[in-house]
């Protein structure tokens, strides 16, 4: 209760003024922690929150929260990357940002605005993509965290992360924290790459989007959803193919709407409005800000215990490592250990068994391989240790396989040969063993 | 920080046991694979492969459609190493050539294929690197260097030794061989 009792670390304590309580976290031995798991309390941790440094990717809803919870947990070296700009739509959550900041990059300004109000943290801002960025970019940070809207990035920095581990080195290990938000539902998870499930081991945790067959939007639509997919999808390409659609440019999306509107008239559909349209074309999730509040918390508390050792974090091999939130039946959460797939494609070290008939085509397995839906190459390379198997790319490689395309699995390959497939939308290549049947 | 590493090591024990000994496709293999994957080669550009199984040899024609070397066809053999990407490809030109950056014998003076070099860059890279070569000579940087003289002093005057040494021309007491693509109708 009095504050007489704090105890501080030699030197610490006018430099660490501000942390002086969370500081007796880290300072005084913790309840489900001892020195066996590595927590000495005292210096060294607090050395350790000063000096991670730690990449916060998005710098939105959940973003906003991750770097103003970081920063105030004492992390001093923090990096942030985000590709968008600010809209007047952000704002009722988006706290870093003001009216005046719309149309600045969010990366920038988030950046700026935790500096200034917390002296003594860096925040380093990145304006672009993740995929601008390469392996020895991001060897430099001890943890990632995530507060991303899209599945493509997250497979992105997943791939990527599993990708550096290296036993050489190991300073290529970085613990992947995860949130992600969908109006009242949330969840966070920590991955180690390659030593516990990764993302596109659990990617069937992300519900798909729900998609309307192309049929049914451009013959019988019974939603003004559909109308509005059909001006969106069908419409625009045939009378604006020269224009790209910007669905930030209010021109465009009233275009959409009228004749969403007029469609939805002939079909005696009702309920098509302008807002519904901006909805619809930018699948915009309704966003609230105290579920990001609440899975933010989650992923910067374990950031904070993953660089300190000051209490167990979820993650660990074998143990919890995916928490998750609901909020729109009453209040829920549930934590448990989502298991590492052997044939994870991504972080699956052993290639995965492939079972084919030996006298099926290589071509018949280049269209599986299209239709798998963990890898749905579009453009693959295949190869064998020996051998090119089929290449789409270059074009003088693919006019010397296709002839392959056409030849028996067994005139091509042995029972349990590993073939090496990629592809230009994937980071990772995928790997099988082939197992005649 | 968390010791996650010695339970990574732990881990890895285990799964080396597990591993196969039947041939796997190599790392580098993996990686030009993934680069040929990625190649976007303009109408100028292709490939060939002498073997097809063996990726890590090709050629690379070239047929610059601008710039002092317009008209011309000139190839490249690109040997990728085991290494690929910890070491650059090597890459030399196959034929006798009166350019600044590449020496009489088909060395080619580009920054990246050597001390540029890092594991990032890809084969595009490099391709674009040879590419712009082609279009704007470097008398700066020289490996031939009377060629190179010869563009500082009067770009006119390099460009029609460009252009004779290109048609089978000697220039400076060297003799060339053709190299111009044989296009009926049009001007040598």
């Amino acid at each position: 209760m009095a504050a007489a009792a704090v105890p501080t670390t030699n030197g610490s304590a006018t430099r660490r003024a501000r942390w002086t309580y969370s500081d007796r976290i880290l300072s005084r031995p913790g309840a489900y922690v001892d020195e066996e798991d590595g927590f000495v309390p005292g210096e060294a941790p607090i050395t350790s929150v000063e000096n991670a440094r730690i990449l916060v990717i998005g710098a939105g809803g959940l973003g906003c929260e991750i770097l103003k919870n970081l920063a105030l947990s004492g992390f001093k070296k923090i990096d942030v990357i985000d590709m968008d700009t600010i809209d007047v739509s952000n704002l009722n959550r988006q706290f870093l940002f003001r009216e005046k900041d719309v149309g600045q990059p969010k990366a920038t300004v988030a950046a700026n605005f935790v500096m200034k109000r917390v002296p003594g943290c860096t925040i380093t801002p990145y304006v672009g993509k993740i995929q601008d960025k390469d392996q020895d970019y991001y060897l430099q940070f001890n943890i990632v965290v995530c507060g991303l809207d899209s599945i493509e990035a997250r497979r992105w920095i997943n791939a990527t992360l599993v990708d550096l581990v290296d036993m050489e080195n190991p300073d290529s290990l970085k613990p992947l924290i995860d949130g992600g938000t969908e109006g009242f539902k949330g969840q966070s998870r920590v991955i180690f790459p390659t030593m516990t499930s990764c993302i596109e081991c659990q990617l069937d945790m992300h519900a798909p989007r729900a998609a309307v067959p192309l049929c049914t939007l451009a013959s019988i639509p019974r939603q003004p959803q559909h109308c509005i997919e059909w001006a969106h999808i069908i419409k625009w390409e045939e009378e604006r193919k020269d224009v790209t659609l910007d669905t930030d440019d209010p021109e465009h999306i009233t275009w959409l709407y009228k004749k969403a509107l007029a469609r939805a008239q002939e079909y005696n559909i009702s309920g098509v409005t302008y807002s519904m349209t901006q909805g619809v074309v930018k699948n915009i999730i309704p966003a609230i800000a105290s579920t990001n509040a609440i899975i933010a918390a989650s992923c910067c508390n374990e950031a904070y215990k993953i660089a300190t050792t000051c209490a167990p974090c979820i993650g660990m091999p074998g143990q919890n490592n995916y928490m998750l939130y609901t909020g729109d039946t009453s209040v829920y959460t549930y934590t448990f250990e989502h298991q590492k797939k052997d044939d994870c494609p991504v972080c699956g070290n052993l290639p995965k068994d492939l079972v084919v008939n030996p006298t099926s085509t290589l071509g018949d397995l280049v269209e599986s391989f299209a239709e798998r839906p963990e890898s749905q190459l579009k453009k693959p390379n295949l190869r064998s240790e020996g051998k090119s198997l089929y290449y789409s790319s270059p074009a003088s490689l693919m006019a010397q396989t296709k002839g392959n395309l056409v030849k028996p699995l067994n005139e091509l390959l042995s029972d349990g040969e590993e073939i090496a497939v990629t592809d230009p939308a994937f980071s990772t290549v995928f790997k099988y063993r082939v197992h005649f049947s | 920080m968390l010791k996650i590493w010695s339970m990574k090591k732990e881990q890895q024990k285990s799964e080396v046991a597990a591993g196969s000994n039947k041939k796997k496709v190599t790392s580098a293999q993996l990686r030009v694979q993934k680069d040929l994957n990625e190649l976007s080669l303009p109408d100028t550009i292709s490939t060939h492969f002498p073997n097809p199984d063996d990726i890590l040899n090709f050629v690379l024609t070239l047929t610059p459609d601008e710039g002092f070397y317009k008209g011309g066809v000139f190839t490249f053999t690109f040997a990728i190493s085991v290494n690929f990407p910890h070491e650059p490809p090597k890459v030399t030109c196959n034929e006798k050539i009166y350019h600044p950056n590449i020496d009489l014998n088909g060395n080619v003076c580009l920054n990246i294929l050597r001390q540029d070099w890092m594991p990032v860059l890809d084969l595009n890279a490099v391709i674009v690197g040879i590419q712009f070569l082609f279009l704007e000579p470097n008398a700066g940087d020289w490996l031939n260097k009377e060629a190179a003289d010869d563009m500082k002093g009067d770009r006119e005057r390099f460009y029609r030794n460009v252009r004779s040494a290109m048609a089978g021309g000697t220039v400076k007491g060297e003799t060339f061989k053709r190299v111009l693509k044989a296009k009926p109708g049009e001007k040598a």
